[in-house]
């Protein structure tokens, strides 16, 4: 077992136990920080592949702008801790369709059968061109057209945001 | 090829916890950061699938996500704000003006 394979299963543990304090803390904030956890190790997961522009932006975007604006939220709100309602059957067919849905990933992962590499982006070429040089070269070559329609989807996203947050004038 | 069975079994993993979250949460904040986990389960495969075939348009694919979920927060939490105002509470059970 050599050492990089140690480090993932690390990080990987630490991954599955924050995803698991998401679901199961009670006050909404530590699920936020918990979550913030996860992003972290999923950036580290990009960094282990070789994508490191995925994981600055993981961190960017997810860790830093998408986190702050949920836990500005939570503080704003000044929402009260769950208190303990019963809804075991609830809590019971939620975990049975999670296992569910568990079990026909494993099926899938252990039935299906990957295809072998088609592309050329081997780590040699990210390693001498750089990484967001190369997805800035496919970006605004192949993928022009969705990278424009995602500015509309931005604008779209900050007029609705402005116009539902907005204390009705009455 | 071990390595990326490796890394689907971890995102299968992380996107069943955030299954579970949405599902059995009653917060909808909490709903709403699952709904992040499990997108974020589905980006892990996405780049280890691009890292394995050797393409780069499963990243953009990810980029592409980060940037939906980027404006579904937005959307999302003024939603969130917009319904505390009227309910005083974000308990997704509050939300029932619609139900059959």
């Amino acid at each position: 077992m050599d050492i990089s394979s140690v480090f993932f299963a690390l990080v990987a543990i630490v991954a599955v136990v924050s995803a698991l304090l998401v679901v199961t803390c009670k006050n909404p904030i530590n699920s936020a920080l918990a979550l913030v956890l996860t992003f972290f190790c999923l950036a580290t997961f990009y960094a282990m592949l070789n994508a490191p522009f995925m994981a600055a932006i993981q961190i960017i975007v997810y860790a830093g702008a998408i986190m702050v604006l949920v836990i500005f939220t939570i503080m704003l709100l000044n929402i009260r801790v769950d208190e303990n309602k019963k809804h075991s059957h609830q809590l019971a067919l939620g975990s049975v369709i999670g296992i569910i849905v568990l079990m026909m990933t494993g099926l899938v992962l252990t039935r299906g059968k990957v295809s072998q590499p088609v592309g050329d982006i081997t780590n040699e070429l990210i390693n001498s061109q750089g990484h967001t040089e190369l997805i800035g070269k496919v970006m605004f070559t192949d993928f022009l057209l969705p990278f424009e329609v995602t500015s509309i989807l931005l604008l779209v996203a900050i007029v609705g945001a402005v116009i539902l947050a907005k204390r009705k004038l009455s | 090829m071990d390595n990326l069975n490796s890394y689907l079994i971890l995102s299968a993993v992380l996107f069943s916890i955030g299954t579970i979250g949405v599902l059995t949460r009653k917060n909808a904040i909490v709903v709403f950061m699952c709904i992040e986990l499990m997108l974020n389960a589905v980006n892990l495969t996405f780049v280890a699938f691009s890292r394995h075939l050797g393409n780069l348009d499963g990243q953009i694919f990810v980029f592409f996500i980060m940037t939906v979920a980027a404006a579904e927060a937005a959307v999302g939490l003024a939603m969130f704000i917009a319904f505390f105002n009227n309910r005083e509470s974000i308990d997704i059970d509050d939300a029932n003006i619609m139900k059959w």
